[in-house]
């Protein structure tokens, strides 16, 4: 995916099959040779900790779908199966469940690193859009995927979500009967979600593999943000950032393993180890920690349709990142005013998760139409003014310099050339 | 570490290669170690294993010359209740001439010569055989022509062997096990 | 990166303050905390003490099977490892002890017979709605996985602290507390005809009528002629509360020593990738003392 590749085959064999079909020249181009740049720091390793996760999540699945049951009566049984009767399948089970949390929070990373060093800016703009389009992908898959168990917050989950869709004026009602199968949601509606489930993962694989095409053509952008010039800017992928990949991968293993074998109901919720009933609707309904900011701005609205529609806006404003950020320095480092603004945006996302997971009453809800006004305004309003009335700092000429100026002079470093918030590697 | 001034440069090379062996091998231990419960979870579970208790038949309702089938951990099971003529056809053969030697005596429990317990699943390809049909009047399987004896050994056709016969007991002269 | 380093905690503090004024502004109404017990099972190396879940069994089983199901739980169960592990001869005797319903025979009936090992626990009812005609209309919960399936709220921080300390008994520790919480009615609430008064209970108001009460159960008596434990409420609670952990996560010991393997082969994994990365980068100019970023 980087251009012609340099790879030569060294027995016959290999010439014979690369001239017909060039793949391993593929791999050795993408994933050897690709040159990257020097000074990429370890937020640029969480996509391939998120390649790891979608294969991770691939396997478990197809091997708890082995063992699993779509039936609105046996579903919440068969899991109980898995936990109890089949060989490992708790284990299975416990990290296909914590697997999908540990996924979004490398999604969160890899996306607030993009935010940060302005990676979706020109020339990346495809690469962000298919990024936003996985993103999505990844909710409705985990949505679906929580609907299985047929737990009490599974069946109230899949009934306030699949509900979003009667806001629509008008063909609103039918949509959503459609959704279901049915005139509730009930045992069609199950068994669509598991049939989808089990396709949209191998869609995601889909476009990250249009995002990685999209990624090596001007390769990684980086926390200098300017882009590779020499052959001095950049380092061959491989061993350089496939063992810096492993190693943050390892590290990113342990929180994992920490959650799936010693807490692995932490991130859940009690009330779906209560089989579904569709007579009684639990006190609390939250859905996982991962949605929880859009929820907060759901309810922040007190009107049905533009309460989705916010929503859905709040996602759908990401696809046009590239062009309502008009700064024309790319990264958050030689951002001063920039950082600020970001900061509070971050912060800002983790309050509205927080308000998403208290019930909406008084001064919650006044709180998160707050923080749902700040997150559309950080978009709409600060990042196009921004980039007009900002004087960011002197940039680096090259990521070569921004290296070597680092171990260099300590003017250097508080110009802003020190790559990233870890000194320690 | 280096004894002499001149092995410093050696040993770097060493222990450099000793570490990227370690972490290779490391890596190994990890992948192989992970595939284990991916593979142990293709195994009958736990609820299945312990299904597979022994059932019990009573005799008294099968009538000479009836055979009934029962199942036994998931698997097809013939109690055959074979007659004079039966068990002299199965007796009456030159056990070295069968593709599958086994006399008669050592496929039924001794002094219930009558009772004849086998799967019923062909040696072929575990298709169901059916009972008094081939030129033998044992069973003969529809799929691919393997004919069985009243004893329920592989006579012509494609099957290699003769159709296994389970684990049991008489509990009384009424009553089996299997299992 | 300076400025961000610098700026965090101030806006971090901002944060937190609002959050605070926020959730002292909009707390709720009194929510009875369950007192925290220590057990056997808690923490990255707890294991379940057999004794106290075979007595717990037997609390089980002579009071709250009378109303509660499990059917999750089948009786060999309790002879696997990391469970109470009653002798296999002791789950046979046990199941045998049970009529289970079985067929359709050859005659199309449904039947009765003695259990066995493989059979799941006999529910004390048909269905759900015998269940609720025999209970004043509430359905006594099924008990499989009750004690996953019960928690209370732990607000922040604790929530946050929860995760290294690995706290995850809010479930047993309220079934404890509730089993204990039948107490006089709160001045001024009316405690309807058929319903009881339990201060852990969220609604407060709850169908089931105490279950316990001292010297109830008789426990198993030791060498010296007296019971294995105190045979009192708190005593019952406790044990049955522990044995309902183990019915919800059977395999909760190989879990926690499966995890403390993995955890251990990546440390080291960790370890030697740190090493490995650091020589491979020191090649690189601007790199020489080892990862720079």
């Amino acid at each position: 995916m980087s251009g012609h590749s340099t790879y030569v085959p060294k027995s016959a064999f290999g010439k014979w099959f690369e001239s017909r079909l060039p793949i391993m020249g593929l791999i050795h181009s993408s994933l050897l040779t690709f040159p990257n740049p020097r000074n990429l720091n370890y937020f640029w390793t969480f996509g391939g900790i998120l390649a790891f996760m979608l294969v991770s999540q691939i396997i478990t699945g197809i091997v708890l779908a082995m063992h699993y049951t779509p039936h609105a009566d046996m579903a919440f049984n068969s899991v109980e199966h898995i936990m109890r009767d089949v060989n490992y399948g708790w284990m299975l089970r416990y990290l296909h469940a914590n697997g999908a949390s540990m996924f979004f929070i490398a999604v969160y990373i890899h996306m607030f690193r993009g935010f940060y060093y302005g990676s979706y800016k020109a020339p990346r703009e495809v690469l962000w859009i298919l990024g936003v389009i996985i993103f999505l992908l990844m909710m409705a898959t985990a949505f679906m995927g929580y609907v299985l168990p047929w737990g009490q917050m599974s069946f109230w989950g899949a009934t306030v979500i699949t509900n979003l869709f009667s806001a629509i004026p008008g063909v609103g009602e039918t949509i959503v009967t459609f959704l279901w199968g049915g005139y509730a949601v009930d045992n069609p509606t199950l068994n669509r979600f598991f049939s989808l489930h089990y396709l949209l993962p191998f869609m995601i694989a889909g476009v990250v593999i249009l995002h990685i095409w999209a990624l090596h053509v001007p390769g990684s952008n980086n926390p200098a943000g300017v882009e590779k010039k020499t052959e001095k800017d950049t380092l061959p992928f491989h061993p350089y950032f496939t063992v810096k990949d492993a190693l943050a991968l390892v590290v990113f293993l342990m929180m994992f393993v920490w959650f799936a074998f010693y807490i692995p109901n932490f991130l859940g919720h009690a009330d779906n180890y209560i089989e579904a009933n569709a007579a009684v609707t639990p006190a609390h309904i939250v859905p996982e920690w991962y949605f929880l900011p859009f929820y907060a701005i759901l309810r922040a609205i007190p009107d049905k349709l533009l309460g989705v529609m916010a929503m859905f806006g709040s996602i759908a404003i990401m696809l046009f990142l590239p062009w309502l950020d008009t700064s024309k320095v790319r990264s958050g480092n030689y951002r001063p005013v920039f950082q600020v603004f970001f900061w509070l945006f971050a912060i800002n996302c983790v309050i509205l998760g927080w308000l998403g997971s208290k019930p909406a009453q008084g001064g919650y809800v006044t709180a998160s139409q707050i923080c749902t006004a700040y997150y559309f305004i950080y978009f709409i309003v600060v990042l196009p003014l921004l980039g007009l009335f900002e004087r960011p700092k002197p940039i680096p000429v090259s990521i070569a310099d921004s290296i070597l100026g680092r171990s260099g002079s300590a003017a250097a470093m508080a110009s802003g050339a020190a790559a990233s918030p870890n000194t320690k590697g | 570490m280096a004894n002499s001034g001149s092995a410093s440069g050696h040993t770097e090379h060493t222990r450099r290669d000793f570490l990227f062996i370690a972490t290779g091998a490391a890596a190994a231990v990890g992948v192989a170690s992970t595939l284990w419960p991916f593979i142990s979870q293709m195994a009958p579970d736990a609820a299945t294993v312990a299904a597979g208790a022994p059932v019990e038949i009573d005799l008294t309702p099968v009538a000479e010359g009836q055979i009934v089938k029962l199942f036994w951990r998931g698997k097809l099971v013939f109690v055959r209740h074979r007659t004079a003529a039966e068990i002299k056809s199965a007796r009456d053969v030159d056990v070295a001439s069968l593709p599958d030697p086994q006399p008669d005596s050592a496929r039924v429990k001794e002094g219930k010569d009558q009772w004849l317990v086998v799967y019923g699943s062909c040696t072929h390809l575990g298709c169901v055989p059916l009972g008094n049909e081939g030129a033998f009047q044992g069973w003969q399987c529809p799929c691919h022509g393997s004919v069985f004896d009243t004893s329920g050994r592989i006579r012509q056709g494609p099957a290699p062997t003769n159709l296994p016969v389970p684990p049991y007991a008489f509990l009384s002269d009424t009553k089996i096990q299997i299992g | 990166m300076k400025p961000v380093l610098t700026l965090m905690p101030k806006v971090a503090a901002m944060a937190i303050a609002l959050g605070l004024l926020a959730g002292n502004a909009l707390a709720a109404g009194v929510v009875e905390v369950p007192p925290r017990n220590t057990w056997s099972f808690s923490g990255p190396f707890g294991t379940f003490d057999n004794a106290q879940l075979q007595r717990g069994f037997k609390v089980y089983r002579e009071v709250c099977a009378s109303c509660h199901s499990m059917s999750k739980l089948a009786f060999r169960n309790l002879a696997q490892p990391g469970g109470p592990e009653f002798s296999e001869a002791q789950v046979k005797t046990l199941a045998a002890s049970y009529q289970v319903k079985d067929g359709p025979n050859d005659a199309g009936e449904m039947f009765e017979r003695p259990g066995r090992a493989a059979d799941r626990i006999p529910s004390p009812f048909p269905n759900k709605q015998a269940a609720a005609a025999a209970n004043g209309g509430a359905i006594p919960p099924d008990l499989s996985v009750i004690a996953k399936a019960r928690t209370y709220e732990r607000g922040f921080p604790w929530f946050v602290f929860d995760i290294f300390t690995q706290f995850q008994e809010q479930g047993v520790d309220y079934s404890a507390a509730l089993l204990q919480g039948y107490v006089e009615p709160e001045h001024g609430i009316e405690v309807p005809p058929g319903k009881y008064y339990n201060k852990y209970f969220p609604a407060k108001i709850i169908s089931m009528p105490k279950p316990l009460s001292d010297g109830q159960v008789e426990y198993v008596k030791g060498a010296d002629g007296k019971p294995q434990a105190p045979e009192t409420v708190d005593q019952y609670a406790k044990d049955v509360s522990a044995f309902l952990m183990w019915a919800a996560e059977p395999h909760m010991e190989q879990r926690k020593e499966t995890g403390f393997r993995v955890l251990a082969f990546l440390l080291v994994f960790a370890g030697l990738l740190y090493f490995t990365k650091k020589k491979i980068w020191s090649r690189v100019e601007g790199h020489a003392h080892g990862p720079a970023f």
